[in-house]
């Protein structure tokens, strides 16, 4: 059956977002069914039903949203696009868990330029095609000019817990090792090099990755890990407080453990920045039993995204839940909480 | 990272610690106050303290632009951001330094207020070029270090003819500031506080060269050793001084001789004594209304100054009850002695200037040495 064109073809060169893009008549199904059907494309999307009917496999779900606003929306290493799929995917992954579908909504605001649209989306259905998790439902406004950045992005996905696997960020325990999957910082200083204001470049490129199938790896070899998360705004220092206060207990780190590429480096010493507050989007944490630490260590070294994986720490004793950090220096220091704002919009 | 690491190289700081734990007596105490924020906040970030034997005692001096500004001030840049048509640009730290009320400038750009965080001078210079339609209004503030960057500005401003820029100058000088401290009556009488010696400032020294502080060492009998920001400076001049202690010599060394000399950098000074001049008095946070202490714009930039245009005019402004931001910045008391601290003063909501910038004493100490509070590591 061939549907009834609804107008001439969507101007992907020159065409910006116009209010009727989400006004519910035949320019916005335009847009879904030319830009977002055709790009995701996938059966349950193909239903065009309001809802996504999924068969799911019987034990525990886990489900999981963010919603992503980074700004510049085009970044050396992704996009918004890209992002936004890796984020939820690795939100699904660090509960141990084996993502099913993704959700997708867009907030565009007027005037944005078609050609960005469709860069973005192509970017999601590209990253969502090579996670293997489709995009099985959506949902698109408009808002009018002034009142959004371009474009807001919010996912939401599902997944399955495998069986013996209980990953929660309160089962820190004293005695376990704290594993990191490789270099931090890369993110967040691929961003702001493009910060107009900022005025430097760098080579380096957004660590923004789908950690899914080193999880599924990990949870595979080691089912008793017992905290995953990936340590995105705010860094590797807050992440780990988060942990510590979930878990109540403190943390003991070795800096000279921590891999920070020289480029990250030069960058923060330049900008007054720390290296363990930069967002990371392609990287994990991982708090396991002292006695599996090398098993898992070498798990992780064997898959290409945690080739840099290292052992940094170990969570101890502490009624104060402070992570402390022993510095290259050879002094202590505590490692706190980011306070304030350190860049904005980097996700 | 080439020229970083070699002063951050752990190996030499146990050898230079081992030195200064040989060389320290243990019949008497070395009380040294680091004047600047870059030192405190060093010291805290590579934890130095637990490389000193007990008896060498570091005292975190006012030497943070952020800290020392009054609240009179703040108020003022405020007052200026909140009129139609102003966009104000100013360095990130300020944004959430809080004037009166508990107003900051990150509050009043919440309510629609046009503040921008810059991160030079000239960035300002920019906005006002490409906004020729508003006020662009520089809120400087700083030490020796970013006064030339300024001086430039406004040089450039009268070069351009720029009429919609002006400046708003809050430039303090250190050598005043020291000299402010060692004459406190805490200092002089009774040996309330024990002051020992100084560790100089690194960036300033740069401009202003190792020589204003010979009379510190001349009168006051005070050892000044000027270091670099690198861990192992502070350490290599923590070691110079108690070498000095020992001696019973009081000199002005330079163990930042990769950077500064004696008289400095002088077009430096040139720039800044064309653009600005002496104010005849300016209140520090702290440490009061100090003479000779801060800079005005000259006359002569009369019409790039924001405090003329604006028609400015300070209230001196009392910090708040139990805030103990002024003890602690001559040295009086240490961050844990205050009773706001960690409780109802903290980082993210700082009642007091010394917890507002990174490089403040209680927020160095907060961020990085409050284990020390909480007894010894586990």
């Amino acid at each position: 059956m061939t549907r009834e064109r609804k107008g001439p073809a969507l101007d992907f060169t020159n065409g910006r977002v116009d209010l009727s893009h989400g006004g519910g008549g035949r320019a916005m199904a335009q847009l879904v069914e030319d830009l977002f059907i055709a790009s995701f494309d996938n059966d349950l999307l193909r239903q065009r039903n309001d809802q996504a009917c999924l068969s799911v496999p019987a034990g525990r779900l886990v489900m999981t949203t963010d919603g992503y606003v980074i700004s510049p929306m085009f970044f050396p290493g992704g996009d918004i696009g890209s992002l936004a799929v890796h984020g939820t995917i690795n939100d699904v992954a660090m509960g141990g868990a084996r993502p099913i579908a993704l959700s997708a909504s867009f907030i565009l605001e007027e005037g944005l330029p078609l050609a960005d649209l469709r860069r973005v989306v192509l970017s999601m259905a590209e990253a969502s095609r090579v996670a293997g998790v489709p995009i099985v439902t959506g949902d698109t406004k408009v808002v009018e000019k002034g009142k959004g950045d371009g474009l807001f992005i919010s996912t939401t996905g599902i997944g399955q817990v495998p069986e013996g696997v209980t990953i929660s960020g309160d089962r820190a325990r004293p005695g376990d090792a704290i594993l990191i999957s490789g270099t931090m910082g890369d993110h967040g200083v691929a961003v702001m090099s493009l910060r107009e204001n900022l005025g430097f470049s760098t080579s380096l490129r957004s660590d923004s990755a789908a950690l899914h199938t080193l999880v599924a790896e990990m949870v595979a070899a080691v089912p008793d890990i017992h905290c995953l998360r990936d340590p995105t705004r705010g860094g590797l220092a807050s992440t780990l407080n988060e942990l510590a206060e979930q878990s109540a207990v403190g943390m003991h780190l070795e800096e000279t453990a921590i891999p920070v590429r020289e480029e990250v480096r030069g960058a923060c010493e330049l900008l007054g920045l720390d290296p363990l507050y930069v967002a990371n989007e392609g990287k994990l944490i991982a708090i396991v039993p002292g006695a599996e630490k090398e098993r898992l260590l070498a798990v992780m070294r064997a898959h290409p995204l945690g080739m840099d994986s290292a052992i940094i720490g170990e969570v101890v004793e502490d009624p104060h839940h402070f992570v402390q950090m022993r510095t290259a220096f050879g002094g202590n220091r505590v490692v706190d909480w980011l306070a304030g704002e350190q860049l904005p919009r980097i996700c | 990272m080439k020229y970083i690491d070699e002063f951050r190289d752990g190996a030499v700081a146990r050898q230079i610690a081992g030195a200064i734990g040989t060389e320290a007596r243990r019949d008497r105490g070395y009380a040294l106050m680091e004047f600047c924020g870059g030192h405190t906040h060093a010291i805290s970030r590579y934890g130095i303290e637990d490389l000193l034997p007990e008896q060498v005692r570091m005292i975190h001096g006012p030497g943070c632009p952020v800290c020392v500004l009054p609240i009179g001030r703040v108020d003022n840049a405020i007052e200026i951001a909140k009129r139609p048509g102003v966009i104000l640009c100013t360095y990130g730290d300020l944004l959430r330094v809080p004037g009166s009320g508990r107003n900051s400038l990150m509050k009043v750009k919440a309510q629609g207020a046009d503040v921008r965080m810059v991160y030079s001078a000239a960035d300002s210079l920019v906005v006002a070029r490409e906004n020729p339609d508003r006020q662009v209004v520089f809120f400087a503030i700083g030490f020796e270090t970013t006064t030339p960057p300024t001086a430039l500005v406004l040089r450039q401003a009268r070069a351009m003819g720029l009429s919609n820029f002006s400046v708003f100058c809050n430039h303090v000088l250190t050598p005043a500031a020291i000299g402010a401290i060692l004459d406190s009556p805490d200092v002089r009488e009774a040996g309330t506080v024990a002051l020992d010696g100084f560790i100089g400032p690194a960036h300033v020294s740069t401009v202003i060269g190792s020589r204003p502080y010979e009379h510190f060492a001349e009168t006051y009998r005070k050892p000044v050793v000027i270091a670099g920001f690198e861990p192992l400076d502070v350490l290599q001049a923590i070691l110079m001084l108690v070498r000095q202690l020992n001696d019973g010599r009081a000199e002005v060394e330079n163990e930042f001789s990769r950077a500064v000399t004696r008289d400095g950098n002088r077009k430096a000074q040139e720039v800044m004594a064309e653009v600005f001049e002496r104010r005849p008095s300016f209140e520090w946070r702290g440490l009061g209304a100090l003479p000779d202490s801060a800079l005005a714009i000259r006359p002569e930039f009369a019409d790039w100054d924001a405090e003329r245009l604006f028609e400015i005019e300070t209230r001196s402004v009392p910090d708040v009850r139990a805030c103990e931001c002024g003890d602690i910045l001559r040295g009086v008391k240490r961050p844990a002695d205050c009773r706001l601290f960690g409780s109802v003063c903290t980082p993210e909501n700082p009642m007091g200037s010394c917890m507002v910038s990174s490089e403040g004493a209680c927020a160095a100490h907060w961020t990085y040495g409050r284990f020390r509070d909480a007894g010894p590591l586990t």
